[in-house]
């Protein structure tokens, strides 16, 4: 080939700060980014992955810094750049985009404003002609109603719109390079599909280099030409995205992909006991003059030994059907039962002596545990309150540690010795610790790493065979979805659109909605 | 759409009005039972002034004030009497007490006016000037003198800017509000009125202006850790654009809540300075009224205070709507 490189990362390595769990963030990588070619560069949290992307932006966080290597720009050497050289190269030669598209924009300036900012920055255009070139790319990145929206402020947008609007700062002096930094990861399925093809698009029309910082293979597979893939700072493996998606070469890729999870049909007998009945539930949501019905009408039953997924995009109102079975939500209207009698209206004592029968597993396991109890105190508050003797109580905290792959050591430790996994871990532990017949799952697994993730969902799905629980599982991952669970219930806007064993949503899928989310979900593979 | 919203703006502000009414009404009838749960009232002080001791000239008194009537009978008359914006009358001074209020008003809006906006625009540059050099010597003297404004009691710093200014350098008058019997006009007498307001007014905004820059630096600091401040960076703006049209806009939020704190002490929050420096303003009339139980001065005072309160309350809600787009849309 001989086309120079767009940029080229030579032996690059990013010291850590002393004191760090490692002494360098990434170590020897080098990497080669070629116009219109989508690098993406994979690896868990943790691994160092951002870190190449801010390197060549300049932007380490304080404290970390290039050790060794340097990256060049079309022949020059930005590795040390003064910060004037620095702004200067900023969204003129080399864009970034974000993860977090809810807090990427400043919440007090309008969007058309925050785009014409770049123009300023770079002293491009009159000043009359950055709001019309502004507006131009609103239009590009098919933000709609863009003459409105350029008034907008972000509070007024929602999450895939901010997304584009980020994306439309980027482009606006046509770098030749954009970094994104896990941009779709915090965006819904059919979000993520039509910003992961916007970015594809704008990159052939624009013939950007792009380097895709990520952790999903399902991502990878959709957008990368090569693949990079970063394991606790080490470059493990590079290529063409086909060879190393396919035939990877070294053990941590091939486990990182196998730790997807994988639609299994089960072949097990239906089961045919209501445990649970869920009957015309309605709740709604008011914010001043708007009403959001986050429970429209839901009727659903629950098995007794069976896990049912509830699907949905963000506002489908997967989540507060999972909190009103918990008695978290008070429902407007329509009854929860569980052994014929009405659970969703129990106050008191009775509301107190049922909750142990539901318990419930959270999304963040940083934030679901009180940060100041040591876990003993936290698995033992539960069964304590329902006037179990202290004792008996920590005996049973150190099997559940243990059940749940801990050492008893953990008891006298703090919830943030532990990583994220150990973290959901003992939030398992800490819901079983009741002894409950249903779990509800919110999200149990969306924050951690695949690999992570493969293993908690092993354990759950081991859990639930020993103790003969039901399991009510809520994911927008329909891969995840499609691993754990008997049954699928599809939710959009507050309604249950579908219901059926996992096979046949997946392989029959009967609404279009439902199609359209299997569409749009990153790598998502069934067999026909 | 820009006419509804006007109308949405309108009808809150009504609303607020409403609700204010209703709690300055309370405010009303709790002061005025307050004060007279305090033990004394006029009648003894005056009395005891003139050296008399008898019943009789004491129930005079009380016939005369209005003393001798039931409780209720008091409150009734007071609260119709304010409804209708009269305040009384000081027998004391004998002079209405809305025109005693207004006659003492000036100087302390003046006084209490100087302190907030000083405080205010010296605090925020203290804090924005130290949130930039965070962690250099200029930020270790900007936070160590505002700790030590904030540490230290208002009477002793005002006490310690007289011995400096006054005694020793005499560069300031010592107190007062203007220079008696110069028989200054226009210029002179403001130059004159603004050497007699320097110290009175930089001993009353000391502490707020510590306040603000500590209140500043912190949230700027929080600020510049945000995601948005990287975006900004992502661009090629330059330090000195993300840190004003970034970073200080979206730090100031929570300022604005403390300054119509500050604000709403204008009228009332003014009792030590004045006292210590003679200054001839509202807060010095409170405290006199209350040595000499003159209730409705006292009244007054507490009534115009709470309605300021109330005022400035209501400003800060509708500032907060300006700088802060999302508040607008509720």
């Amino acid at each position: 080939m001989d086309i120079e490189p767009t940029l080229s990362i030579e032996h690059l390595t990013v010291d850590l700060p002393e004191g760090a769990d490692r002494p360098h963030a990434i170590r020897d990588v080098s990497l080669q980014l070629w116009p219109g070619r989508t690098l993406c560069i994979v690896g868990e949290s943790g691994s160092g992955k951002s870190m190449s992307a801010n390197a060549v932006m300049g932007l380490l966080p304080k404290g970390v810094s290039v050790g060794a290597g340097r990256i060049l720009f079309g022949g020059r050497d930005i590795t040390h750049l003064s910060e004037a050289q620095y702004q200067e190269l900023r969204g003129q030669g080399i864009a970034m985009i974000f993860q977090e598209p809810m807090t990427a924009l400043n919440p007090l300036m309008r969007i058309g404003a925050q785009i014409a900012e770049v123009f300023e920055a770079h002293g491009r255009l009159a000043p009359a002609e950055r709001a019309a070139r502004a507006l131009q790319l609103l239009r590009e990145v098919g933000i709609p109603d863009p003459e409105r929206a350029q008034f907008a402020y972000p509070f007024q947008l929602s999450g895939g719109q901010r997304q584009r609007v980020v994306i439309a700062m980027a482009l606006a002096l046509e770098p030749r390079v954009l970094i994104a930094d896990e941009p779709t990861t915090a965006l819904d399925v059919t979000t993520q599909a039509q910003i992961l093809r916007l970015i594809k698009d704008l990159q052939t029309r624009h013939g950007m280099a792009v380097m895709f910082v990520t952790h999903d293979f399902g991502v990878v597979s959709e957008i990368a030409d090569d693949v990079a893939v970063i394991e606790l700072g080490e470059l493990v493996e590079q290529g063409p995205a086909e060879k190393v998606l396919k035939a990877p070469d070294h053990p941590y890729t091939r486990r990182l992909i196998a730790a997807i999870p994988t639609v299994e049909f089960r072949d097990e007998p239906a089961r045919e006991e209501p445990l649970l009945r869920v009957r015309d539930l309605v709740k709604e949501f008011r914010t001043g003059a708007r009403v959001v019905k986050a429970s429209d009408h839901v009727t659903l039953d629950l098995m007794r030994g069976e896990t049912l997924g509830i699907v949905g995009e963000s506002g489908s109102g997967k989540s507060t059907l999972g909190r009103a079975i918990v008695q978290l939500v008070t429902p407007d209207s329509g009854t929860i039962e569980m052994d014929g009698k009405d659970i969703s209206h129990l106050r008191g004592a009775a509301l107190r002596a049922h909750r142990k029968r539901i318990q419930m597993i959270f999304q963040d396991p940083y934030a679901s545990l009180n940060p100041r109890a040591r876990i003993g105190r936290i698995l033992t508050e539960g069964p304590i309150a329902h006037g179990r003797p202290r004792a008996e109580a920590e005996a049973r905290a150190r099997e559940l540690l243990s059940l749940v792959g801990l050492k008893a050591s953990a008891m006298e430790r703090f919830p943030h010795e532990f990583s994220g996994g150990q973290r959901q871990r003992i939030g398992i532990a800490r819901a079983l610790a009741l002894e409950p017949e249903i779990i509800v799952a919110d999200e149990a697994v969306s924050a951690l790493d695949v690999s992570v993730q493969a293993q908690v969902l092993d354990l759950l799905e081991d859990l639930k065979q020993r103790l003969g629980l039901t399991l009510l599982f809520v994911t927008h991952d329909l891969r995840v979805a499609g691993k754990i669970c008997d049954r699928i219930a599809v939710m959009q806007k507050g309604r249950v659109v579908e219901l059926g064993s996992v096979e046949q949503v997946f392989r029959a899928p009967r609404e279009a909605y439902t199609r359209s989310l299997l569409d749009a979900a990153p790598g998502l593979e069934v067999q026909p | 759409m820009r006419g509804t919203t006007f109308m949405k703006i309108a009808t809150r502000i009504a609303a607020r009005l409403a609700k204010a009414a209703v709690v300055l009404l309370a405010i009303l009838v709790l002061n005025f039972l307050l004060i007279h749960a305090a033990p004394g009232d006029p009648a003894v002080v005056m009395a005891g002034e003139a050296g008399a001791t008898d019943d009789v000239f004491l129930a005079q008194l009380r016939e005369k004030f209005g003393l001798d009537q039931p409780l209720y009978m008091q409150l009734g008359k007071y609260v119709w009497d304010v409804l209708h914006l009269d305040l009384g009358f000081s027998y004391r001074q004998q002079m209405p007490v809305f025109d005693l209020l207004m006659d003492r008003l000036p100087a302390t809006l003046l006084l209490t006016g100087s302190a907030f906006a000083v405080s205010l625009i010296l605090g925020v540059a203290a804090g924005v000037l130290a949130a930039s050099r965070v962690g250099k010597w200029s930020d270790t003297l900007i936070s160590t003198v505002a700790l030590l404004f904030y540490a230290t009691p208002l009477f002793w710093a005002a006490l310690m800017g007289v011995l400096l200014f006054s005694v020793v350098l005499g560069w300031l008058p010592p107190f007062g509000y203007e220079t008696v019997g110069s028989g200054f006009t226009g210029i002179r007498r403001a130059l004159d009125i603004a050497q007699h307001l320097a110290l009175p007014a930089l001993s009353l905004g000391l502490f707020f202006m510590a306040v603000y820059s500590r209140m500043t630096r912190a949230s700027m600091l929080e600020v510049a850790q945000l995601d948005f401040v990287k975006t900004a960076r992502a661009k090629g703006l330059s330090r000195a654009v993300i840190e004003r049209r970034h970073i200080l806009r979206n730090a100031l939020l929570p300022i604005v809540t403390l300054a119509g704190l500050q604000a709403g002490q204008l009228v009332g929050g003014a009792v030590l300075t004045e006292t210590v420096f003679a200054w001839p303003g509202i807060g010095r009339l409170m405290f006199e009224a209350l040595t000499q139980r003159d209730y409705n001065v006292l009244l007054g005072v507490f009534f115009v205070s709470a309605a300021m309160v109330i005022v400035f309350n209501l400003i800060t809600d509708l500032i907060y709507g300006i700088v802060d787009p999302r508040i607008r849309a509720q």
